[in-house]
């Protein structure tokens, strides 16, 4: 008996929410003791005298926003150089070099954790650069977000103190213990799942007696911590929707799981770095609320197939991968797009226009349902902030989370954290809207060719990096733009991040009493939740009512 | 002598309650101070507040729109904006107005009356108070205002302070210890005091109540510049998200007016808590005015709602400061009627609180209230024998006193019975007297200790519930007295406080201020002694009793006029209120945004995208009466909501959590809600109108 596609879709939800409830408590746990632990092991020791790097003394605030800012100029010039000329290098199957300006894009793509693709893996890059640039940017840049969001934490938890630890330390050791044995195991999982590992190609005769060559290559080791590390950038064009990169409905339940695991496992970490793991619940209740409303949206409009073009069909399935069907590439669309993976099953140009401006507001919620590997904790930290800041208020107190006080410094350097992404996502837009060459590159006319260019940018400021598709976007306006999008809406919040955690731990610290406003509550889950769908649909409605919203009502 | 009605000068309330002002004040005064809103529309005025002066050059801009193309729609709407700015004026000004008539009334009390300024050879001369120097020596008579602010450094003078306190009392300043200062404008009323001025002229007392009240004074508090940064980038973002907006629209077929742009601006960026910001702080310190408190800076106030350890005086503030008679305890084979006879006959002449108090408790106890027999002979107390009493012609004296004075005068050690009585009612906390009788006629005879008079110092009624209501929330109360520890715990338990510091020196008041605070709690505390000064000036709130000496008023940031140390109290809850009120009018100024986007979208685009007419769920009539109708909103907003910026938003003490939910319900749901009807209500009426509807 074959079971019902929505029966089907609801297990699938059921079993992924089950696996993560199970596991991202130990994993936490594990992330919080590596962060805290004082030894070093003998490859981190080895690593550190490379680097002249002195493991045990710590930075200030500025030394690691330096630090952060260094290892991403080094990481994008040596990602520039690999594809420039990649010709040089082994394993290149004869591919050219990479032109200067994609280059650039790709590169910022993949240090800032984005993975935009302004290009076709396949037919572009060479597995030399795939396996060590691109790979190793997936592993890195996903330890520098963590690496990150631990500084906020320790901004927190530490009292009268000038540092937030060492940069090279968190990103070794975060890389190490925590990125490379999980990507290990996943890809092992993916390998038995039937995601390919080689590095030949695989030519046959097809059906119609063609003589077909299907290029292969080291995908499984590439794959796991593509989603793991919510990076998602494809070693296919075609990404999760290529049968190479995720065979079965099994590896693609398997993949989403991976997007999700390290994201809710941070909420732990903050939980047990914080010593009151209730907070750390009522954040990943309200990120669980966000993604939940996000998905019954997304997967109503597209199982519901609210468009006259699916209606006519029987289901909105173009663009969409028979293999999986809609309740799940609605399942992988919202966490791909919460999470900031950018990873794709399905074209997102084909999910409905309710289904396609839900996985939009997503983004703009600024990746923190359950948010990018890091950068969900530090965001959802900083819209808490905002949070107590007004309602907190209300309870007759001036501002604090978590013991620390809401002055104005702080408010600073959150209020400059809000504007940046929604600045780079509405003039980005603007700009390329009002470009005449722009209405060439578009896919389609009228609002949903708007919603490809908004996309395009809220994908790449809030370093989501999965594209609407229908854009062409190859031109040198859209690769610098984009690029310029991507670096400054992954580097402007993290330093903001930084120097309000330096902040934060030079205070000391205010006893909870009664007449604090409880940060680990359902009501304060309530307000989070509240408080980041205002701000984020203020700031972004009435450029939403212009693309899937007036498409969605027609 | 303390039963006249507070003199004309007085900041007292005169209005609704403690505090409180009535809603038909409030709108007289905002007719009153329309002039003064209207002169405030000079854009330097509102540099000040980025969102006021984002609405100023908004209205600008639509005003020279409106010329260059005149519409009724554009000239309605740069009406409306200008008004907008307005209202946010208004409601500055009246909460500003308030203060200068409260000054106009202390100015009066700054007479220029020359001061007679003592030279070194002892003459005198005339000078103008004006032109009086710090040091110099004044003196000061009956029917004399005094010059400037001082310490009396001889003499004795009582002393009428109501220009400053309302208080119409006369209060004693003497020279020497803590009621040796005095205040400038305040006027003798007997007898001549000299005084050492302490306080050049300009920079008094009442100089700087003037100042304080006026507002002129006033600088931004810390939370208030941190909110206005958060308001600042409200601001930015939705400027962007406007001006981003005219590109989107050229491309979707739907170009937009500059002034339906600029309407939005207006719409979205959050003028009701930027118009009301400024109010809602003038106001904070104008209710504290209210109570009679004046603070020396809105910082004060502020931390005085987050304080969570208030250190409260015992007497005065937790007891009323004299011990009172609560029980009579018989020895075993006395009769309780000789005791209260004795007791009482022993306390007639007793005018000291405790043996007044004895008094009533024998007629409470039954006693008839009868005077003494004619030829008693009373008996004071003395340091000596630490006793008092009477002798009666009968021969018979009765005496009560400590138990060891009384044994020396019985001769003997006091009955076991008696001395475990005295134990007993040591123990609870109380004070123990001892009532003996003696016959004189028989020398031989030795006296009998009849009983023990339990004295108690009482807790004031409520004071417990109201500690109860402060530990909701989050406050730790801590009984700071000089009882030893006994006493004082005993006090403690009754009186429900959370801490006691007992037989407390001020060296440990300043000890436990710093370890509360190193433990990061912020402390309240009153004070009035010079050695108190110190300490006030640790804590984060420091209330000086206006009877206390100058160098305590210096070191505190809040006098008390009243020199009530139950104030405290009071100042914390105002606190309190006024970031309540701030925080409420933040969430419902972000909360109405809302239903703008519901009426200004559809009517911005319906034409290019017609399906987005669904969203226009208010069916608001036409583009431009959405528009007006949303901008007029906006507008009038502000002024219904000046009364809540002036009066707060009602603070009942509970925890947190109560109190998050009840606001959150009025003002983030009512946030959310109430423009949803009012917008579609002026949309009734402006829809009317030929032209727009």
């Amino acid at each position: 008996m074959v079971m019902s596609e929505n029966a089907a879709g609801l297990l699938s939800i059921g079993v992924l929410v089950a696996a993560l409830a199970l596991i991202h408590a130990p994993l936490g746990d594990y992330i919080a003791r590596v962060v805290t632990a004082r030894s070093h092991s003998r490859v981190e020791r080895a690593l550190y005298r490379a680097g002249g790097v002195h493991p045990d003394a710590e930075q200030s605030p500025r030394a690691y926003a330096l630090s952060v800012l260094g290892f991403a100029a080094a990481g994008i010039a040596v990602l520039m150089a690999l594809q420039i000329g990649q010709g040089l290098l082994p394993l290149d199957r004869d591919l050219p070099g990479v032109p200067f300006w994609m280059a650039f894009n790709t590169a910022v793509s993949f240090v800032t954790n984005t993975n935009w693709q302004p290009y076709a893996g396949e037919s572009t890059m060479g597995f030399a650069v795939q396996m060590t640039g691109l790979a190793v940017q997936n592993f890195v840049s996903a330890a520098v977000g963590i690496a990150v969001a631990i500084a906020l934490i320790r901004g927190f938890t530490r009292e009268r103190h000038g540092s937030l630890g060492n940069f090279w330390v968190d990103v070794v050791r975060i890389t190490v213990r925590v990125l490379l044995p999980l990507a290990f195991l996943a890809a092992l999982v993916l390998l038995a799942g039937g995601v390919v590992q080689t590095f030949t190609d695989t030519a046959f005769t097809g059906l119609s007696g063609h003589r077909q060559v299907l290029t292969g290559g080291p995908v499984a080791s590439q794959e796991a911590i593509k989603q793991l590390g919510t990076n998602g950038g494809g070693f296919f064009n075609a990404n999760s929707a290529h049968p190479f990169e995720n065979p079965t409905g099994f590896t693609n339940l398997f993949q989403i799981f991976l997007l999700l695991l390290i994201p809710v496992a941070l909420t732990r970490t903050l939980g047990s770095l914080l010593g009151d793991r209730r907070h750390g619940y009522a954040v990943l209740g309200a990120m669980t609320i966000l993604w939940a409303v996000s998905l019954a949206v997304t997967t109503w409009a597209e199982v519901a197939g609210h468009s006259q073009v699916a209606r006519a069909a029987g289901a909105a399935m173009e663009g969409k991968e028979a293999r999986f069907g809609e309740w799940v590439s609605a399942l992988f669309a919202v966490g791909t797009t919460g999470t900031s993976t950018g990873a794709v099953n399905a074209s997102h140009d084909s999910l409905t226009p309710a289904g396609g401006g839900a996985v939009l507001v997503n983004m703009m919620l600024g990746e923190i349902a359950p948010g990018g590997v890091g950068s969900g904790v530090y965001g959802i930290l900083i819209m808490a902030i905002l949070t107590v800041f007004v309602a907190g208020l209300m309870v007759g107190r001036t501002p604090e989370l978590l013991g620390k006080k809401i002055g104005a410094r702080q408010m600073t350097y959150v209020a400059l954290y809000l504007l940046a992404t929604p600045v780079l996502v509405l003039t980005g837009t603007a700009a390329a809207i009002a470009r005449d060459s722009t209405l060439d590159a578009l896919g389609n006319p009228g609002g949903h060719g708007f919603s490809e260019v908004l996309y395009a940018y809220a994908s790449a400021a809030n370093n989501n990096g999965s594209a609407f598709g229908g854009l062409t976007v190859t031109s040198d306006f859209f690769q610098i733009t984009l690029a310029g999008a991507m670096l400054l809406g992954r580097l402007i919040p993290i330093v903001l991040v930084l120097l309000l955690a330096g902040s934060l731990a030079r205070q000391g610290r205010v006893p909870s009493t009664a007449g604090t406003l409880p940060t680990h509550t359902p009501l304060f889950a309530g307000m989070l939740v509240g408080v980041i769908v205002i701000m984020t649909g203020l700031t972004y409605v009435p450029a939403l009512a212009l693309g899937p919203i007036a498409e969605a009502l027609a | 002598m303390t039963t006249t009605s507070p003199s004309p000068t007085a900041p007292t309330t005169q209005e609704a309650g403690p505090g409180g002002v009535s809603g038909r004040l409030i709108l007289a005064q905002t007719v009153e101070q329309l002039p003064a809103a209207l002169r405030k529309l000079n854009p330097r005025h509102l540099w000040r507040s980025p969102v006021m002066f984002l609405v100023w050059l908004g209205s600008a801009a639509t005003t020279i729109a409106a010329l260059a193309q005149p519409s009724l729609f554009t000239a309605a709407i740069a009406v409306w904006l200008w008004l907008t700015v307005v209202f946010g004026n208004l409601a500055e000004a009246v909460a500003e107005g308030r203060g200068k008539a409260q000054a106009a009334t202390l100015r009066a009390a700054r007479t220029d009356t020359p001061a007679r300024r003592l030279g070194p050879d002892g003459g005198e001369t005339s000078v103008a108070a004006a032109e009086l120097a710090r040091d110099d020596l004044v003196v000061v008579e009956a029917g004399e205002v005094i010059p400037g602010d001082g310490d009396v450094v001889d003499g004795v003078a009582s002393v009428d302070e109501s220009a400053i306190t309302g208080e119409s009392a006369p209060v004693i300043r003497e020279a020497g210890g803590d009621r040796s200062a005095v205040t400038g404008g305040t006027r003798v009323l007997s007898d001549r005091i000299v005084v050492r001025i302490t306080a050049a002229a300009g920079e008094t007392f009442l100089d700087r109540m003037i100042g304080l009240v006026e507002g002129a004074s006033r600088r931004r508090t810390p939370n208030e510049i941190a909110l206005s940064i958060l308001l600042t980038s409200l601001t930015l973002v939705f400027l962007i998200a406007v001006a981003t907006l005219a590109p989107m629209a050229d491309y979707s077929g739907a170009p937009q007016d500059v002034v339906v742009l600029i309407a939005l601006l207006v719409c979205l960026i959050p003028t009701t808590i930027g118009a009301l910001l400024s109010a809602i702080g003038i106001a904070g310190m104008d209710r504290l005015v209210r109570v009679n408190v004046l603070a020396m800076s809105g910082r004060a106030v502020e931390a005085a709602g987050d304080v969570s350890t208030l250190l409260l005086d015992k007497t005065g503030t937790i007891t009323f400061g004299n011990r009172q008679a609560v029980r009579l305890l018989p020895a075993t084979g006395i009769e309780e009627s000789r005791l209260i006879d004795a007791a009482r006959t022993a306390s007639l002449a007793d005018q000291t609180p405790e043996g007044r108090s004895v008094v009533e408790l024998t007629e409470r106890l039954g006693a008839p209230a009868t005077p003494a027999a004619d030829e008693t002979r009373f008996v004071e107390f003395t340091a000596q024998t630490r006793m008092s009493g009477a002798d009666l012609p009968d021969g018979t004296q009765v005496r009560k006193g400590a138990g060891t004075a009384v044994s020396t005068w019985l001769g003997a050690p006091l009955p076991d019975e008696i001395a475990q009585l005295v134990e007993e009612v040591s123990r609870s906390g109380g004070t123990p007297l001892v009532i003996a009788v003696r016959q004189t006629d028989d020398a031989s005879a030795t006296g009998v200790a009849l009983g023990v008079i339990h004295l108690k110092d009482v807790v004031k009624p409520g004071t417990r519930e109201r500690f109860g209501q402060l530990r909701a929330m989050g406050i730790r109360t801590v009984m700071v007295t000089g009882d030893n520890a006994v006493t004082a715990r005993a006090i403690a338990e009754e009186a429900g406080v959370d801490d006691v510091l007992a037989e407390a020196t001020p060296e440990d008041k300043m000890t436990y201020i710093r370890r509360e605070q190193e433990g990061g709690h912020l402390v309240a505390m009153t004070g009035d002694g010079t050695n108190d000064a110190p300490a006030l000036a640790a804590a984060d709130v420091g209330v000086a009793m206006n009877t206390g000496t100058a160098a305590a008023k210096e070191a505190g940031n809040m006098v008390d006029l009243d020199s009530d140390p139950t104030k405290l109290i009071d100042i914390v809850e105002i606190g309190k209120q006024l970031l309540i009120t701030r925080g409420a009018l933040t969430t419902f100024s972000i909360a109405n945004d809302i239903a703008k986007y519901f009426a200004i979208i559809p009517a911005m685009f319906v034409a290019a995208y017609p399906s987005l007419d669904r969203i226009n769920v208010m069916g608001l009539a036409t583009p431009q009466s959405a528009i007006l109708s949303a901008v007029i909103f906006n507008a009038l907003v502000i002024i219904a909501l000046i009364p809540v910026a002036l009066r707060g938003v009602r603070f009942r003490a509970a925890s947190a959590t109560s109190i998050l939910r009840r606001n959150l319900a009025v003002f983030g749901l009512g946030g959310v809600v109430v423009p949803f009807a009012g917008i579609k209500l002026l949309d009734l009426i402006v829809s009317s109108i030929p032209g727009i509807g």
